[in-house]
């Protein structure tokens, strides 16, 4: 009894029969999943299944409609919040897809976007020496350069860059629940490690990540505790890792094929 | 000896100002009175209607009350001459910079040899400004001064439904370096005209820096124009930032007399509610060798209308210039507009020149990425707005009034930087 409320009260985020559907179009289609506190999940899963998606409908992209089902975050009703209210939450979202925007400094938004949540949370705003020192600290965690924190969001950086910002990023919020959308993708071996371990670095027995990745090899480095196969708007199988490795040896279509049957 | 008025409106407009005894402001008149109110007929007015000017009961005020302690908040550096609508006050000013002379002259004591190219005398705005100016203001830098400070124009329209003409001469010796900055405000003066008339003689080698901000309060008329001659191998560079105004209209012609030279032309605009602002720029490359760059930005939210005309000429002659031109402009709202024409007539073939015009909304890919991380939407909005005017305010070569325009943006437009 005592262990499962224990277990309840930590549960982060809890899906349940998700249909959400862009321009017209049904993408999700009765998702459910479950993350708690000190978890990884890692979301794999054909081309065009649905998992930018999902991540975009959690982190509340406008141009994404739910039609049905629920998504509680740390107990509140993710749908209810606008996209800034659900970062102050403590949800993050690592993009796969990361945008330059001239003109707008790493770092200044950063500590704009940092004294909002502290706001929001009834904090006082960081001052400037130590907001330095978090950001010496954090760029040295995915061996940052120093220049590129200081420079335009994401402008003119490459690939791996831009994918290493974004674990910056997350390091500087310190979310409750991350999810990574193909941080991996782009990145070279060495990068990969580094990100990877940077990852590990901030996580700990209060958050959880969720991984979306087409690689076995970043489940190498960050551990999943749960395995999910998306396809076509739902998770079709579960697994532990062993489940990633057997899908870099078989694909999808085999799950496929078993659901039909 | 009288001359009949041609147009009825143009009679009525200035019905009743009196009509100058003076030799130099006589003639003017007597040009003045050839002419009428531009329409939408126009090519060079097309999307900008003077109707409201051309309506309004204007007066021209010769007694002066501005005190110091209400232009305190519009200073912005050590040095600063104070007109008030048009006239300057001595007693309110301050210029103590080597190399740097001012002088005042009154209309009746304008001999022909007075150094003014005074701008076309076809257009009717600046003939009205050479008719009914108060005073001239002559600033004059002289050969190899270096100004390490800019010294401040401080405009000020004040009374409601005054018609102001400031007449200013800048003229900048050779090897000469001078910074100017001309704040353009207006106090109690719903209503008034500025119409604004700068005149610069750039000489061979010389320097200059123009940073223009007009911050002349809603409901309020001003037209300027900005007459320049460059000699050889001068610099000359401008930077409008347009944060406030019914109608602007400001004119920007640049003639490029001598080889060598590079012209900067730079402005940002951002518009609300029902403003409407113009920017019509004229670079008139007459000889080889030269380069100019354009750029300006827009952002233009409630109702407000933008207009943008970039004409280059590049004379027959001029070889080898390099002429090139910008213009880009969000909309933040569906019913703000803008119309931006570039025109650009090449006459030599040894030329690159280029121009780009760009409008479109806020990318919202940008705002969601920032909300993402924790900022709401309206701050996320306003970084996205200062960093794309950013490009432009970046030109402004003191730090001062940096801050001022960032303070203005913050009052009046609600913005975050
Ligand atoms: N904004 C949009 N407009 C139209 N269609 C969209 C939009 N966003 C996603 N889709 C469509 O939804 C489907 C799911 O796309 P999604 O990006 O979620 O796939 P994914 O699983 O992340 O694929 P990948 O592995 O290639 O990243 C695709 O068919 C895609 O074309
Ligand atoms: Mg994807």
């Amino acid at each position: 009894m005592q262990e499962l409320r224990k277990e309840k009260m930590s549960t982060l985020l809890e899906i349940k029969n998700l249909h959400a559907e862009v321009e017209g179009k049904q993408i999700l289609k009765g998702l459910n999943l479950t993350v708690r506190a000190g978890e990884v999940h890692a979301i794999m899963g054909p081309n065009g299944a649905g998992k930018s998606t999902l991540a975009a409908v959690l982190s509340g992209k406008e141009g994404y409609t739910v039609t049905a089902g629920t998504a509680l975050f740390d107990g509140a009703d993710l749908f209810a919040l606008e996209a800034d209210e659900r970062a102050k939450e403590g949800l993050f979202l690592a993009f796969q897809y990361p945008v330059e925007i001239p003109g707008v400094s790493n770092i200044n938004f950063l500590r704009t976007a940092i004294n909002e949540i502290r706001a929001y949370r009834k904090q006082e705003p960081v001052s400037a020496k130590d907001f330095m020192a978090l950001v010496k600290e954090k760029s040295k965690l995915v061996e940052l350069k120093d220049n590129l924190a200081s420079r335009s969001v994401n402008e003119g950086f490459s690939g791996g860059e831009k994918k290493r910002n974004e674990i910056f990023q997350m390091a500087m919020l310190e979310p409750k629940l991350a999810i990574l959308d193909e941080t991996d993708s782009g990145l070279d071996i060495d990068a990969l490690r580094i990100v990877a371990s940077g990852v590990n670095k901030l996580k700990n027995a209060g958050n959880a990540i969720v991984v979306i990745t087409h690689y076995q090899r970043l489940l190498d480095y960050i551990i999943p505790d749960f395995v999910h196969v998306l396809a076509d708007g739902r998770i079709v199988k579960t697994g532990d890792k062993s489940l990633a490795l057997e899908l870099e040896e078989k694909g999808y279509d085999w799950i496929n094929t078993a659901q039909k049957v | 000896m009288t001359t009949a008025l041609v147009s009825e409106k143009l009679a009525a407009f200035i019905a009743p100002f009196e009509i100058p005894s003076n030799v130099f402001q006589k003639e003017a008149y007597d040009n003045l009175i050839q002419l009428d109110f531009p329409t939408t007929r126009n090519e060079y007015w097309k999307y900008t209607r003077v109707g409201k000017i051309q309506n309004s009961k204007l007066k021209i005020q010769k007694e002066t009350k501005l005190t110091a302690d209400v232009l305190k908040p519009f200073l912005s550096a050590a040095n600063f001459i104070v007109l008030e609508n048009g006239i300057f006050r001595a007693d309110l000013s301050h210029i103590s910079v080597e190399g740097v002379k001012v002088d005042v002259i009154k209309p009746a004591f304008i001999s022909d040899e007075t150094k003014f190219n005074s701008a076309s005398q076809q257009h009717l705005f600046t003939a009205l400004n050479a008719t009914y100016f108060s005073e001239l203001i002559s600033i004059s830098v002289a050969e190899k001064t270096v100004m390490n400070e800019a010294l401040q124009l401080l405009v000020v329209t004040s009374g409601n439904a005054v018609f102001s003409n400031p007449r200013i001469v800048i003229d900048v010796h050779k090897y000469a370096d001078a910074k100017f900055e001309a704040s353009y405000v207006a106090l109690n003066a719903d209503g008034a005209f500025n119409n604004v008339v700068t005149a610069f003689f750039v000489a061979e080698n010389a320097h200059v820096v123009y940073d223009k901000i007009q911050n002349e309060n809603n409901p309020g008329f001003h037209i300027s124009t900005e007459e320049v001659a460059q000699e050889k191998n001068s610099r000359f560079k401008i930077n409008t930032m347009t944060l406030d105004g019914a109608l602007v209209r400001n004119n920007i012609n640049i003639s490029v007399n001598g080889e060598n030279c590079e012209t900067h032309i730079n402005g940002a605009v951002i518009a609300k509610e029902t403003m409407h602002v113009d920017n019509h720029t004229f670079v008139n490359h007459r000889v080889p060798n030269c380069f100019s760059n354009e750029n300006y930005k827009y952002v233009l939210d409630g109702k407000s209308t933008g207009v943008f005309n970039g004409r280059v000429i590049v004379q027959q002659h001029a070889q080898k210039i390099n002429a090139y031109q910008k213009n880009a402009n969000i909309l933040l709202s569906d019913f703000a507009q803008i119309n931006s024409k570039p025109e650009l007539e090449i006459y030599a073939d040894d030329v690159k020149c280029s121009h780009g015009s760009t409008t479109g909304q806020l990318d919202d890919d940008a705002v969601f990425y920032l909300q993402a991380r924790g900022i709401s939407k309206e701050k996320a909005k306003k970084l996205l707005v200062a960093a794309f005017i950013g490009e432009i305010t970046e030109q402004i070569s003191s730090d001062e009034v940096k801050k001022q325009v960032n303070r203005i943006l913050a009052e009046k437009h609600d913005w975050m930087l």
